[in-house]
């Protein structure tokens, strides 16, 4: 109702050109495995902020730069992780296989479901993709012979990366790993940078201020939200793919719907219509999870307190409320 | 071979019959307040909680009339102190707060009660089967049944011929009007909720008689109670009904043919009802969109 009357203000791009807290951001990734050890950390919860950073910005894009609340995103998620371990226990030894084969699982899943979904609005579509979602879960959990069932999917590990005249052995050392993960999460959110800027990605802003006059404007809004659900789910299933390579595992969980839930605090947490927000909420999250889960047995408690304060009194999230003090 | 269908039918219905408790609690507050409430499954564990506590002090009768209240209580105070405050924004707060209302009334459950299971005891005439043929229909069941039917036909009683129902069912149509019209819309909220909840510990009171008590014991039965209204449409009680049986029946009957596909035709019947009615079985034209 009052999304159709009062008058949109983009002050700012959602990409923005302020090249200080870029390579602020990227320093800070790239020296990671120096300081983190030093900090208590460990270089593979810094691989698990990459991974669940990037599957909360593929989110992103639908969330809060579409205005579309997918509730169900583990779920492609999910499907790249066990699209890439299948590749590599039953196909190939072949990481960028591997990975090609996940992030067109969790894509074309997607796609397809998409299409039944894209009718949908508001807390409607939220559910339903809960709903599909959940098919990819009991897919996972029931059939035992291909995926292991409960246990999840093990025996396949991910398989040094071949350039012709070098090999990195990304198998046995892990801050290579962290390295090629980099490069990959790089590469990535590089491509969701360019398409949030090309007139494409401004069509799905417009959408998200006010879908009826995008509609007044001959947009068409339901294949726009169609495509870029796709895109999501493939930028979603990509991490996947990363996750089983980092834990050489995948588990039914993965496609649950809690982790969607986790997923979408993750990038509200950061703050939805930043760029980089979701990458914020992830760290903070998972910083506070493993904390939490290695300090106490009621750590459930904990996350659903971030949940709850988080919505309660951070509902722009920690970058949006920043951004918001700059602006003034 | 018989028997055996038979046995899988009154599953079917009575889980079935949890699944209506349930989603039609949802529907009432997806309705009228636009909120999913993911913490309804532990509103349903909380109510067979609250039994198992009163049950030594009161009996199973006592127990099953005061759980549910105490539940409703509860729900009352939660939709006051949190729930009201995201109303007015994006959908997906709502959904957020829920969510980890979720977690942590999950972890009370067990933080209070143990991780393990607890038995919830029925009175002995409850327990006996009917037949020594069909050892599987207890009156415990037949009781259930009975029980369901009643709340179900009181819950549309309440809506059709009560102040507050009416009121209820005129701002899921329309809640700008509603408040218009001088009806303390916040108050009507609040009960909604705490009503959603009453369905919701009722089920759990039940449930906990059949399957006993454990943390987690609701988390099974949300998912399927949201397929219901998908499947009934959003918007119309009577589709939830619908829906919330079919999807029960369904998945027994395919539990006698392929019991690995127990949860899967849920699915496939709620994708099916999407492509052939996009708005699902009742669903109305222009309903939360």
């Amino acid at each position: 109702m009052s999304s159709a009357t009062s008058i949109p203000v983009i002050a700012k791009r959602p990409v923005e050109h302020h090249y200080l807290p870029l390579m602020a951001v990227w320093l800070v990734l790239l020296t990671l495995p120096l300081w983190l050890p030093m900090l208590g950390g460990y270089t593979a919860l810094g691989a698990r902020v990459l991974v669940l950073g990037l599957v909360a910005m593929s989110l992103n894009l639908l969330l809060g730069f579409t205005g579309v609340m997918s509730f169900g995103h583990a779920a492609y998620f999910g499907l790249g992780a066990y699209g890439a371990g299948l590749t590599l226990k039953f196909v190939a030894a072949s990481t960028p296989l591997a990975l090609l084969a996940g992030t067109l699982l969790g894509g074309v899943a997607g796609t397809l479901f998409g299409l039944l979904i894209v009718r949908r609005r508001g807390v409607y579509f939220a559910m339903v993709t809960i709903a599909f979602g959940q098919i990819c879960y009991y897919i996972a959990y029931r059939w035992n012979d291909l995926t292991g069932g409960f246990d999840g999917l093990r025996g396949f590990s991910r398989a040094p990366i071949d350039l012709g005249f070098a090999t990195i052995d990304i198998q046995h050392n892990d801050t290579l790993f962290y390295f090629f993960l980099l490069f990959m999460f790089a590469v990535a959110i590089g491509l969701m940078g360019l398409i949030l800027r090309s007139p494409f990605g401004r069509t799905l802003i417009a959408i998200r201020e006010n879908q009826r006059r995008a509609r007044f404007l001959g947009i068409p809004v339901e294949r726009h939200i169609w495509l870029s659900f796709s895109l999501s789910c493939c930028f979603a299933a990509l991490a996947g793919s990363l996750y089983a390579l980092l834990n050489n595992f995948a588990d039914p969980l993965s496609l649950h719907y809690t982790l969607s839930g986790e997923i979408v605090i993750m990038t509200v947490l950061g703050g939805m219509r930043c760029f980089w927000g979701p990458l914020l909420g992830a760290a903070v999250f998972v910083v506070v999870q493993d904390y939490a889960s290695s300090m106490t047995e009621n750590w459930m408690s904990i996350v659903g307190l971030v949940f709850v304060l988080s919505v309660l009194f951070f509902p722009r999230g920690l970058l949006g409320v920043l951004q918001r003090r700059d602006a003034k | 071979m018989l028997q055996l269908i038979l046995y899988n039918v009154t599953n079917g219905l009575i889980i079935g019959a949890f699944y209506v408790l349930l989603a039609l609690g949802l529907s009432l507050i997806l309705n009228l307040s636009n909120v999913i409430n993911f913490a309804h499954g532990n509103f349903l564990a909380l109510g067979g909680y609250f039994a198992y506590l009163l049950t030594p002090h009161l009996g199973y009768w006592g127990a099953l009339l005061i759980a549910p209240a105490m539940t409703a209580a509860l729900g009352f105070v939660i939709e006051r102190l949190m729930i009201r405050r995201v109303y007015s924004r994006d959908p997906v707060y709502s959904l957020l707060l829920t969510f980890g209302l979720a977690f942590i009334l999950q972890d009370a459950c067990r933080f209070i009660w143990g991780p393990n299971g607890l038995p919830l005891g029925i009175p002995d005439v409850l327990s006996q089967p009917v037949s020594a043929d069909l050892f599987f229909i207890t009156y415990y069941r037949i009781f259930m049944g009975a029980i369901v039917v009643v709340a179900v036909i009181g819950l549309f009683a309440f809506l059709r011929y009560s102040r507050v129902g009416v009121r209820i069912r005129a701002g899921t149509l329309d809640l700008d009007t509603v408040a218009a019209l001088g009806v303390n819309v916040r108050l009507l909220r609040a009960i909604n909720f705490a009503v959603g909840c009453l369905l919701a510990g009722l089920a759990g009171v039940l449930a906990a008689g059949q399957i006993g008590l454990n943390p987690n014991m609701g988390d099974d039965l949300l998912m399927p109670s949201f397929i219901a209204i998908i499947v009934g449409g959003v918007g119309s009680l009577t589709g939830t009904l619908i829906g919330g049986l079919l999807i029960g029946v369904a998945s027994a009957l395919t539990t006698v043919v392929y019991p690995a596909g127990s949860e899967a035709v849920i699915y496939v019947i709620m994708a099916l009802v999407l492509l052939i009615k996009p708005r699902g079985l009742m669903g109305e034209e222009g309903m939360l969109t």
